[in-house]
C-alpha cells in the first residue's frame, strides 16, 4: 500500500476559532478511509480542507501539509480547477443539477473540453455502471436527474464524479440522507470502486465504516484520537475514548 | 361534572376573537374582490362601448393608423386607429426590458456570487433607491437630459421610443434586478459547492449552472419588468413626443397607450366617442397586463426547482 495522499499537522480556524489542532492521517490507495466521530468532531471540516472546499467559506484559514503525488495542495501556484478534478467530492445531500441524466454525468467532461458525441456516450455509460445505477438510466438519460429517487440521484452524483476519473473520491457522510436499502447499494458500489480509487468516507455510521473501510480514523474535538486498521479498531482499540466511541457510551 | 360540560360547550373569549378575526378578514377579502371585480367590469363596459355603441370595428380600431377620434375620415368613419400606439408600447417595452435584462443580472451576479457581502450591502440601498424615486423625476430627466442629446446626435425633436426606451430601462432596472437576485438566491447552494467540486471555475458554474437553474425565474423577473415599462405612463409621456403617429424610426415623435391615455382623459366628455376611445385603450392595457400575469404564471410553474 502507498500513501497517496499524506496530511501533517493540519490546523483550521475558522473567525480566529481553531477548529482542527494538528491532525495527521495518511490516506492509500485502492482503499477505503472511514473518519468517524461525534458530531461537531471536525471530521468534515477536515474532509473539505483536502479538496479546498474551505476555500470558499470566509475568514476560515489551513494551516499544514497535504502532500498529494509529493505536491501540496495549498502551494500558491496550485491549480484548484485541476485539483478538484483530480479529488472529487460526493456531498451529504444528493445534489444532481437540474438537467438530464446526461448532462449531469457529461458536466465534468464538458467543463474539461470534451465535446465528441461519442466519446462522452462511452464515459457517461462508464460512468453509470461503475457506480451501479447504468440499469436504472439507460433508457432515461435524457430525463431530469432530479426526478429519479434519493438514492439513485446520490449514485449518478457518484457517477457525474467518476466521470472525471479523479484520484481520490471525498464522500461526506453520503447516505445519511437515504433509507438503508439505498444506502446498502451505495456501500456495495463503494466497495467495488475501492479497487480503483482511493476513497475517503465521512460517516456517521459505525457499522458502516466497520463493514465497508480498510482504515478507520477516530476524530473528537479537532483532534485525531486513533487511526487503524478497521478490523484492529474495532476489536481492540488502543485508546480509551475510541473504546468509549465504539460502545455507545458518548456520541 | 356538570360544571366542566359547561365550561367546555361555553363559548370561551379566546374561540370568539376568533370568530370575530374570520369575520373581519372574510370581509376585508369580500369588498376586496368586489372592488376588483368593479374595476374591470368599468373598464371592459366602457372599454367595449367603442365597439358597441359607436359601431367602430374591431379590426379597425387595431389597424387602423390614423387617430383623431373627434372627427370622421372621407368614409364617414371616426378615425380611431391605435395601431401606433400598440406598436410604440410593445416597442418601448421590449427594447427596455433586453436593454436592461444584461446590466440587471449582471448587477445580480455581483450581489449574490461575485461579492455577496460587500455587493448586496452597497448595491441593495442603490437599488432600492431607485425604485423609490418618483416617476415624474425620471420623465424630467429624460425630458431635460435625453431628449436634448438625442436632438443633438440624430436632429428632429429628440423625443420617441429611443428617449422612452432610455427612460423606461432606469426605471425598470432595480425591478428585474432585485427579483433576479431571488431568483438566483433561490438556487440552492450545493449546486455551486457540486459545480465547484467537479472543478469548474465561478464564471463555468455561474452559466452552465447558476443561470440555467434559475431561468424560469429569471425569465419571470424581465416579464415583472416588462409589465412595468409597458403601464409605465408618466415619464413616457414626458419624452415620447405625444404625437400619435407611427413611429417610422426610433427617434421620431410618437405616442404610447399609456401617455395617451394621461393626455386625452381630461379632455374629453364622458360618454362621448373620443372618451370611449381613450377606454378602449385602458382595456388593451388591462388585457395586456393579464396577459404579462398568465405568461409569469406559466413559466413559474414549469421551472419550479423540486428538491
Amino acid at each position: 500500500m502507498t500513501a497517496i495522499l499524506k496530511t501533517r499537522d493540519v490546523h483550521l480556524s475558522y473567525a480566529k476559532q481553531e477548529t482542527l489542532h494538528g491532525v495527521n492521517l495518511d490516506f492509500d490507495d485502492h482503499s477505503i478511509t472511514a473518519l468517524i466521530g461525534p458530531s461537531g468532531c471536525g471530521k468534515s471540516t477536515f474532509l473539505r480542507c483536502l479538496n479546498r472546499m474551505n476555500d470558499l467559506i470566509p475568514k476560515t484559514t489551513v494551516t499544514g501539509s497535504f502532500q498529494f503525488h509529493g505536491k501540496d495542495i495549498y502551494a500558491p501556484t496550485t491549480n484548484l480547477v485541476e485539483l478538484r478534478k483530480q479529488i472529487g467530492m460526493v456531498f451529504q445531500q444528493p445534489n444532481p443539477f437540474p438537467f438530464s441524466v446526461y448532462e449531469n454525468v457529461t458536466y465534468g467532461l464538458k467543463l474539461a473540453g470534451h465535446t465528441n458525441r461519442h466519446y462522452l456516450d462511452e464515459q457517461v455509460e462508464r460512468a453509470l455502471k461503475q457506480a451501479a445505477v447504468w440499469d436504472e438510466t439507460k433508457d432515461a438519460l435524457n430525463k431530469n436527474a432530479m426526478s429519479f429517487s434519493g438514492g439513485q440521484q446520490q449514485r449518478i452524483c457518484i457517477a457525474r464524479l467518476l466521470a472525471v476519473q479523479p484520484d481520490i473520491i471525498l464522500l461526506d457522510e453520503p447516505t445519511s440522507a437515504l433509507d438503508p436499502i439505498s444506502s446498502a447499494q451505495i456501500e456495495t458500489t463503494l466497495l467495488a470502486l475501492k479497487k480503483t480509487y482511493c476513497i475517503i468516507i465521512v460517516t456517521h455510521n459505525l457499522q458502516q465504516a466497520s463493514r465497508i473501510a480498510d482504515r478507520t480514523a477516530f476524530m473528537l474535538n479537532g483532534n485525531l484520537i486513533e487511526d487503524d486498521l478497521t478490523s484492529k479498531m474495532f476489536t481492540k482499540p488502543a485508546n480509551q475514548a475510541t473504546s468509549d466511541y465504539l460502545n455507545g457510551k458518548f456520541g | 361534572m356538570d360544571e366542566i360540560q359547561k365550561k367546555l360547550t361555553a363559548p370561551s373569549k379566546a374561540s370568539r376573537e376568533d370568530v370575530t378575526g374570520r369575520i373581519i378578514s372574510y370581509t376585508c377579502i369580500a369588498a376586496i374582490i368586489i372592488l376588483v371585480i368593479s374595476i374591470l367590469y368599468f373598464i371592459t363596459s366602457r372599454g367595449i362601448a367603442t365597439f358597441t355603441t359607436n359601431h367602430v370595428s374591431l379590426w379597425q380600431f387595431l389597424s387602423g393608423k390614423e387617430w383623431n377620434p373627434g372627427t370622421l375620415n372621407a368614409k364617414g368613419q371616426p378615425q380611431v386607429g391605435a395601431l401606433p400606439m400598440i406598436v410604440t408600447s410593445f416597442s418601448v417595452t421590449i427594447l427596455a426590458a433586453l436593454v436592461a435584462t444584461p446590466f440587471a443580472i449582471a448587477v445580480a451576479l455581483f450581489m449574490t456570487d461575485i461579492a455577496p457581502k460587500n455587493g448586496a450591502k452597497f448595491l441593495q440601498p442603490v437599488i432600492e433607491l431607485l425604485v423609490g424615486i418618483p416617476s415624474v423625476v425620471y420623465g424630467f430627466i429624460g425630458l431635460t437630459v435625453v431628449v436634448p442629446f438625442i436632438r443633438h446626435l440624430f436632429g428632429g425633436t429628440g423625443s420617441g421610443i429611443l428617449a422612452g426606451t432610455i427612460v423606461l430601462f432606469v426605471m425598470v432596472l432595480p425591478t428585474i434586478t432585485s427579483l433576479s437576485v431571488d431568483a438566483l438566491r433561490a438556487v440552492p447552494t450545493y449546486f455551486r459547492s457540486a459545480s465547484l467540486a467537479l472543478g469548474a471555475t465561478r464564471f463555468q458554474t455561474i452559466y452552465k449552472v447558476l443561470l440555467r437553474a434559475a431561468m424560469p425565474r429569471l425569465l419571470t423577473a424581465v416579464i415583472f419588468g416588462m409589465a412595468r415599462a409597458f403601464g409605465e405612463a408618466l415619464a413616457v409621456q414626458m419624452v415620447i413626443g405625444n404625437a400619435v403617429l407611427m413611429p417610422r424610426n426610433l427617434v421620431t415623435p410618437t405616442s404610447t397607450l399609456t401617455s395617451q391615455l394621461t393626455t386625452n382623459i381630461g379632455n374629453t366628455i364622458m360618454g362621448t366617442l373620443p372618451n370611449n376611445a381613450l377606454w378602449s385603450l385602458a382595456l388593451i392595457l388591462l388585457l395586456m397586463s393579464l396577459v404579462f400575469n398568465l405568461l409569469i404564471r406559466c413559466i413559474g410553474k414549469r421551472g419550479e426547482i423540486k428538491s
